[in-house]
């Protein structure tokens, strides 16, 4: 199937700073499509140039099948969320809503009842006559996506729609704009830094670092198995640790991580012919306990070492400890507040460690 | 103790701060019995029945009457409403799309232009009346209403531009691109969302340019003709011959105007927030 939205080889330069290096992106027809990057990555740029805000100095950009590449934002079949909202303060939430109809000379009673629905959509009844400087924060959200809904987009466009809102508020809107993106089955293009947003949305994530996706993928695939050194470390936390080679059988390696730590991981997983290679580790994957008791860890944990608790921060639903192994690796280990066996830690304490080989990922250093 | 020595202490400061009070008072009153009391003066001898503008003889309205009955004077002050609202509307024009164009597009020299835009605002009328009139005079174009009405406009949509622009500023960039999102083109953009909320800006701009057009003395005095003659010249050319309460009258007409306009602009201000 045609992807709905397709980038193809685009690149953005504005004067001598590449904001958007090369980049192809084909999204699926009613994907929930999430671009996530620390600010000045290159993702608002991105969505700029679907929305048709900025055209591209390389490539070009499809939508529905379409090179619009050169066409002006008002031809095209996407409609915006903006970051403020951009409600015109002039006009009522009836008149802001019923705008893009009325560009579309819509009839008036066709109008209004799309605008009704869509202010139903979005929960929003009973402020028709209201002007947007009398409508809360939450409300104005409200107000804007029933704007660009009421249209009917192809493709949705949401740039960091809820970075204003207070963090209970933000949590409530993201699981509401998950169901009416299921709902109406539109396309959803939502720009974020916010990586929890991200993984709570997203069918798939974009990493956008530097102008260049570095990685395209399922939250889990993001999470579980990163792509890279800056993918590993912007979603979620990650001990990065560098590997150098040991010794290598049919289907193992082993390898010694900063700091000494010998580890051994899967054949398949080390990149063929190297001698050195970074590892990422989430920080729940270890399992800790102070007895030894290597029947008690799961069987495949093929990982077994001794460390020392030199940090414990307790974090109410979880523990955060920061263990020095026996050779010297330091790690961030987190772990469930009472442990799988009923133990609680203190700084100090001398505890073994399991770590399944499968949770070492290998990623690109760049 | 303490409880004794509070009263004291509490009656001493407030006498400290009522005399600071009756001062500034005192000050204030000073300040606009300065401001008011020629206006005052003037309007009460409108109503005087002698020619003297220093001796008080009786009440009349004679001199209301005489103004009414003056064709030039009358004559004047339709060209200067004519004068100043032709000027007004092109400045609001021009400021407005000017200011528009300068915050909207970036290009080499613009923080010049600005800088030669805001001149005139500043300079001295009575270089711009000659520079005008030796303009006018080397491209032969005789002097009158056009003549007029371009040097007012000239001093007057500096006013409208800075003012509108001040708008601009806090205005959201992605207004302009939700418009445009939503299936405006740029024109209809501007028109039906930048328009509307820079309308504050705009009237007060208007304000502005028509106060200045409507008693503006040098710049009118090199570019007209007889024909075109304001009621600032008008006025002029009279007090030259002599002070007559007919002037009197015709500046507490002017004063009521001028207040009402005030009162007018603060409700206009008021109703576009």
């Amino acid at each position: 199937m045609n992807p709905m939205v397709d980038l193809r080889g685009v690149t953005k330069r504005f004067g001598a700073f590449t904001a958007v290096n090369d980049v192809t992106l084909p999204i699926a027809s009613g994907e929930f499509l999430t671009l996530l990057g620390p600010s000045g990555c290159g993702k608002t740029t991105l969505l700029r140039l679907m929305a048709g805000f900025d055209t591209p100095t390389e490539g070009s950009v499809w939508i529905g099948g379409e090179d619009v590449t050169h066409r002006p934002p008002y031809r095209r079949p996407v409609n915006q969320v903006f970051q403020s909202y951009a409600l015109f303060p002039h006009l009522t939430v009836m008149e802001n809503v019923g705008f893009g109809l009325r560009m579309q000379r819509v009839g008036a009673a066709e109008a209004a009842e799309r605008v009704h629905e869509a202010l139903a959509l979005v929960s929003l009844t009973g402020l028709d006559a209201r002007r947007p400087h009398q409508l809360s924060g939450g409300q104005r959200q409200r107000v804007a996506l029933a704007r660009a809904l009421v249209c009917r987009p192809k493709v949705l466009l949401l740039d960091e729609p809820l970075s204003a809102l207070d963090a209970k508020l933000r949590r409530s809107m993201q699981l509401e704009l998950k169901r009416l993106q299921r709902q109406l089955g539109i396309t959803f293009v939502f720009v974020t830094h916010d990586q929890e947003e991200a993984l709570t949305m997203s069918d798939r994530i974009a990493i956008v670092n530097a102008g260049r996706i570095e990685q395209l993928g399922t939250a889990h695939e993001i999470y579980h198995r990163p792509a890279t050194r800056f993918a590993a470390d912007f979603v979620g936390q990650a001990n990065l640790l560098e590997a150098r080679l040991l010794l290598q059988d049919a289907d193992t390696v082993q390898v010694s991580v900063t700091g000494g730590l010998e580890l051994s991981l899967p054949l398949a997983a080390w990149p063929a012919g190297a001698t050195t290679a970074l590892l990422a580790m989430r920080p729940e994957k270890v399992h800790v306990s102070r007895a030894r008791a290597p029947a008690d860890f799961p069987a495949a944990a093929t990982n077994i070492f001794e460390a020392r608790i030199e940090e414990e921060i307790f974090q109410g639903a979880t523990d955060h400890l920061v263990l020095v192994t026996a050779a010297g690796t330091r790690l961030a280990v987190v772990v469930a507040n009472e442990s799988a066996y009923g133990e609680i830690f203190h700084a100090g304490d001398r505890v073994f460690c399991a770590l399944h080989a499968d949770d070492l990922v290998v990623v690109r250093a760049e | 103790m303490s409880a004794t020595l509070t009263p004291a202490s509490r009656r001493r400061w407030p006498s400290g701060i009522q005399l600071l009070d009756s001062t500034l008072s005192g000050w204030t009153a000073l300040v606009m019995l300065f401001l008011y009391l020629p206006i005052l003066v003037l309007v009460a001898y409108s109503f005087n029945r002698s020619r003297l503008n220093i001796v008080w003889s009786g009440f009349t309205a004679d001199w209301y009457r005489r103004v009414w009955e003056n064709g030039p004077l009358l004559r004047a002050a339709q060209n200067s409403l004519v004068v100043a609202g032709v000027s007004t509307l092109l400045s609001v024009l021009l400021g407005t799309v000017g200011a528009w164009l300068l915050h909207r597009y970036r290009f080499r020299g613009a923080r010049g232009l600005q800088t030669l835009v805001a001149v005139p605002m500043v300079m001295p009328e009575i270089l711009m009346g000659i520079s005008l009139l030796i303009l006018f005079a080397t491209v032969g174009m005789g002097l009158g209403f056009s003549a007029v009405i371009i040097g007012h406009v000239t001093f007057s949509f500096p006013f409208v531009l800075v003012a509108v622009q001040a708008r601009l500023k806090g205005l959201d960039p992605a207004m302009e691109e939700a418009a445009q999102d939503l299936g405006a083109t740029p024109l209809q953009a501007f028109w039906l969302v930048i328009v509307p909320c820079l309308r504050p800006a705009i009237v007060a701009g208007a304000l502005m340019a028509f106060t200045l057009s409507w008693d503006e003395l040098i710049v009118t005095f090199f570019t007209t003709n007889a024909a075109s003659a304001t009621l600032p010249i008008r006025v002029f050319g009279m007090a030259k011959v002599g002070l007559n309460p007919m002037l009197n009258a015709l500046s507490a007409i002017f004063i009521l105007a001028t207040i009402a306009f005030v009162f007018f602009s603060d409700y206009v201000k008021k109703l576009g927030r």
